[in-house]
């Protein structure tokens, strides 16, 4: 019995080395959602004051969008915002869709850096982003003027992912 | 030529961790005196060897030669000169020659000290050292050559990331990797032992001082990072749990434990195989470290050079170092059991308690920064798990610890009395109860956890004046205490300190963010402000654009604030550079953001109260660590001589 305890590093550190080999094979930034080319799920979220009329799944209809999840304690979402500004001063609408965050930290995040969104929903237990299949943080997606999800980009945006990627996509989008 | 002289060297390197990981170790098996004396002359040279290679490659950055990789994607000519050398660590190639170079002068350090470790011991560790040396040199050399030459030079570099350029990082990487490769040493004792089967008292003694050093290492490192984001990040934050800060987090808390229970080990005979177990894991966790920051499996803010081919080599490391090491204590481990007995309440059962704490601590950051990768291995979708999460998990795991840190000085070897132990701190609890009490009524009664953090911060602090108090009796007995037991006390009065700065300065921060015009005031925590103009500059490098705030008390005139927004030329990326004013009682902090094209500036003020005190409790840990490894007993390789009872 003693023996086996002595044992147990050895099957822990067996248990971690498979789990990091499969990992390695795997890019975080890269995951398939089974939302692309489905409409975005149907919801109506208050606003982070917790007043009606955040942001609902109607809005998404006749223009090409983005949807931004983020929170304040995450600080890769500090890390995109500016990025963020730089793409709402282009005139392309981002929506928010604040996860699990208190009202005063979210609101404090916003005063603090700038406020790049046309409309923020609060969603304080998360349902909304289990609808959209969030799975980390910050996540962004691109919809069409028909409300339909066309892409999905996990963690922040950098300067270079919206040059060579997102920015394409919406001006094809926008062509359309 | 110098590059090529630099890549030969490291080669050469290579060559002499061969020798120096396996002849000494047949030397010891066969007490053949000749072989293991290799060890030393190998130790030796291979840091006289890395040395030569790290000089060269440093050489590379100061004149800018733009035909190595490296200095072309990292270097640039209008780059200040202490971020040109800084720059040689500041990228991924140069970072893993500074950790070979930091695990060679350990090495060497050892064979220098180490002249009255027994001579198998000796070689042991050093051919350990040189095994862990082996691996580190293959990979930089195979994976991640920082001599490599470009076809064709270009005519200037990509320069470092503007954020890097400030001279709290330019010092963070080197302190962080004393502290993490120091642990190298500890584990190279951990397995050297369990080679020889034997793990005594003089075994634990020989440890102590290395740990102390890569522990007081790791301790500045964390505390310069964490500064470095308070100051420069701009947002008044100065920690994240971001996957990589728990990675350096996780081998504190571990070294912090090893610390405790090598204590026991040395004192009292027990916790051996525990402690040896501790000094193995303790450098895991330093692997696993560099392993997430260099492999991308986890996404983070600060992940760097993320290269799937170097994550494998890393990982494939991690597993065979560590592997092996644990392949030997499943088997010496269960011979290792201890003379010493002991009740529960005891000073052995109080750190043993440290010990359960501190672990199931790093167990649960581990689990923390791990999680999503596993529930993504497990195709169970991917998930993200924030500072909620370790904030919950974190700060009431701390809350019974610093409880009994106070009492735990206090408690005798064997078996104590804790009720009269606890008697003996009525006062200290009276102060303690004072300060909670008296935070709660005229501070904050809106939260009474942030009151109850300042109390234990009291408690702690007292306890431990106290606990000097009785030890010393006299103040010339005050001035006799050893300064081994110095450290102690400095260590445990740092923690107080630093932990009464978190507190206050997660619960009470005043925050104000407004557009100001030149020529307004405006009022943050009894301090006048007015906001005089802004003006262009032109740095070395970068433009910057300097508001002056004029900061006045009651009428008179207490300091200006500048701060800057930067913009560097290459790259076009701007910074913040706040402007502190740092006082005992709390930092009043301005940033300057961008005009709002009305005449007006976006101006963000806080008051962060006692933030000093964590850096100044940090700072005091870490005086504990040098003043205890200065104390000759400490390093004292005879066991248990009459001094050292004494002192203990």
């Amino acid at each position: 019995m003693r023996r086996l305890l002595y044992l147990l590093p050895i099957a822990l550190l067996a248990a971690l080395g498979i789990a990091f080999t499969v990992g390695l094979g795997r890019d975080p930034q890269k995951l398939p959602s089974v939302l692309l080319g489905k409409p975005a799920p149907s919801f109506a979220l208050p606003s982070i004051d917790g007043s009606a009329g955040g942001f609902a799944s109607t809005e998404l209809k006749g223009k090409v969008s983005l949807i931004n999840v983020w929170a304040s304690w995450c600080p890769p979402c500090r890390v995109e915002h500016p990025i963020l500004m730089d793409i709402a001063k282009s005139g392309i609408p981002i929506y928010g869709i604040n996860y699990k965050d208190k009202p005063e930290d979210a609101t404090r995040f916003l005063a603090n850096l700038g406020n790049p969104y046309v409309g923020i929903g609060a969603d304080r237990d998360g349902k909304v982003a289990i609808d959209f299949g969030v799975y980390g943080y910050p996540e962004t997606f691109i919809t069409d003027r028909d409300g339909i999800i066309r892409y999905k980009h996990v963690g922040p945006i950098n300067k270079l992912d919206w040059e060579r990627t997102l920015a394409p996509i919406v001006q094809e989008l926008m062509r359309k | 030529m110098i590059a090529e002289f630099g890549h030969f060297a490291l080669t050469l390197a290579l060559a002499v961790a061969v020798v120096q990981s396996t002849l000494p170790l047949i030397g010891a098996a066969r007490g053949d005196a000749g072989l293991m004396a290799l060890a030393p002359a190998g130790a030796m040279a291979q840091f006289g060897l890395v040395a030569l290679a790290f000089g060269a490659l440093m050489h590379a950055y100061i004149v800018s030669d733009f035909s190595l990789a490296a200095v072309a994607q990292n270097s640039h000519t209008a780059k200040p000169m202490l971020y040109k050398i800084a720059g040689t660590w500041g990228n991924h190639e140069g970072s893993m020659l500074l950790w070979a170079l930091i695990l060679a002068l350990y090495g060497a350090a050892v064979a220098a000290f180490g002249g009255n470790l027994r001579d198998t011991l000796k070689a042991r560790v050093i051919a350990v050292q040189g095994a862990i040396g082996f691996g580190i040199l293959a990979f930089i050399l195979f994976t991640s050559n920082p001599f490599a030459r470009l076809e064709s030079a270009p005519f200037d570099g990509q320069s470092l990331n503007p954020l890097l350029q400030d001279p709290g990082l330019a010092f963070h990487p080197p302190l962080l990797y004393l502290g993490y490769v120091g642990l190298s040493t500890t584990f190279s004792f951990a397995v050297a032992a369990l080679i020889e089967g034997k793990v005594d008292a003089a075994w634990a003694r020989w440890v102590r001082p290395w740990t102390l050093a890569a522990w007081g290492f790791l301790t500045a490192g964390i505390t310069l990072g964490s500064w470095w984001a308070y100051y420069e990040l701009g947002w008044g934050g100065w920690w994240f749990w971001d996957p990589v800060e728990n990675a350096s987090f996780m081998p504190w808390l571990a070294a912090t434990a090893l610390l405790h229970s090598a204590i026991v080990a040395e004192k009292r005979d027990a916790l051996k195989a525990w402690t040896v177990f501790l000094a193995i894991v303790a450098f895991a966790l330093s692997l696993l470290g560099t392993f997430l920051v260099r492999s991308g499996v986890l996404t983070s803010v600060h992940a760097f050079a993320s290269d799937p081919t170097r994550g494998v080599y890393i990982l494939l490391f991690l597993v065979v170092t560590v592997g092996a090491a644990f392949v030997l204590f499943a088997w010496r481990g269960p011979t290792l059991a201890g003379t010493g007995r002991f009740d529960p309440v005891s000073r052995e059962g109080a750190l043993l308690i440290n010990n359960f704490g501190l672990t199931v601590a790093a167990a649960s950051i581990l689990l923390g920064t791990l999680y999503p990768l596993f529930l993504d291995v497990l195709g169970a979708g991917k998930v993200s798990v924030g500072a909620p999460y370790f904030q919950r998990v974190f700060i009431p795991m701390m809350v019974p610890m610093l409880l009994i840190m106070a009492v735990a000085p206090m408690l005798s070897w064997r078996s104590a009395n804790a009720g009269r132990a606890v008697a003996s701190l009525k006062w200290a609890g009276v102060i303690a109860f004072a300060v909670g009490f008296g935070v709660w009524l005229s501070i904050d009664r809106a939260s009474a956890l942030a009151s109850f953090g300042m109390a234990l911060a009291a408690w702690v602090f007292a306890a431990t004046v106290y606990e000097l108090a009785t030890r010393s009796r006299t103040w010339r007995g005050l001035l006799r205490q050893p300064r081994v037991s110095w450290g102690m006390t400095l260590a445990h009065a740092g923690i107080a300190i630093a932990v009464a700065g978190m507190t206050a300065s997660s619960a009470w921060k005043v925050e104000d963010i407004r557009v100001m015009k030149p020529g307004e005031t405006t009022e943050i925590s009894g301090y006048q402000i007015t906001f005089t103009n802004v003006v262009d500059l032109r740095g070395p490098n970068y433009t910057a654009m300097r508001g002056t705030f004029e900061v006045r008390s009651g009428g008179a005139a207490v300091t200006t604030l500048q701060p800057e927004k930067r913009i560097y030329d290459v790259g076009r990326m701007p910074t913040t550079e706040a402007a502190i004013r740092p006082t005992v009682l709390g930092d009043l902090y301005a940033v300057i953001g961008d005009p709002d094209g009305q005449g007006g500036y976006v101006v963000r003020l806080y008051f962060n109260p006692l933030v000093a005190w964590m850096w100044t409790g940090a700072l005091i840990m870490v005086l504990g660590a040098g003043l205890s490894l200065s104390d000759r007993r400490a390093r004292a390789t005879r066991p248990l001589d009459a001094s050292a009872q004494a002192a203990a």
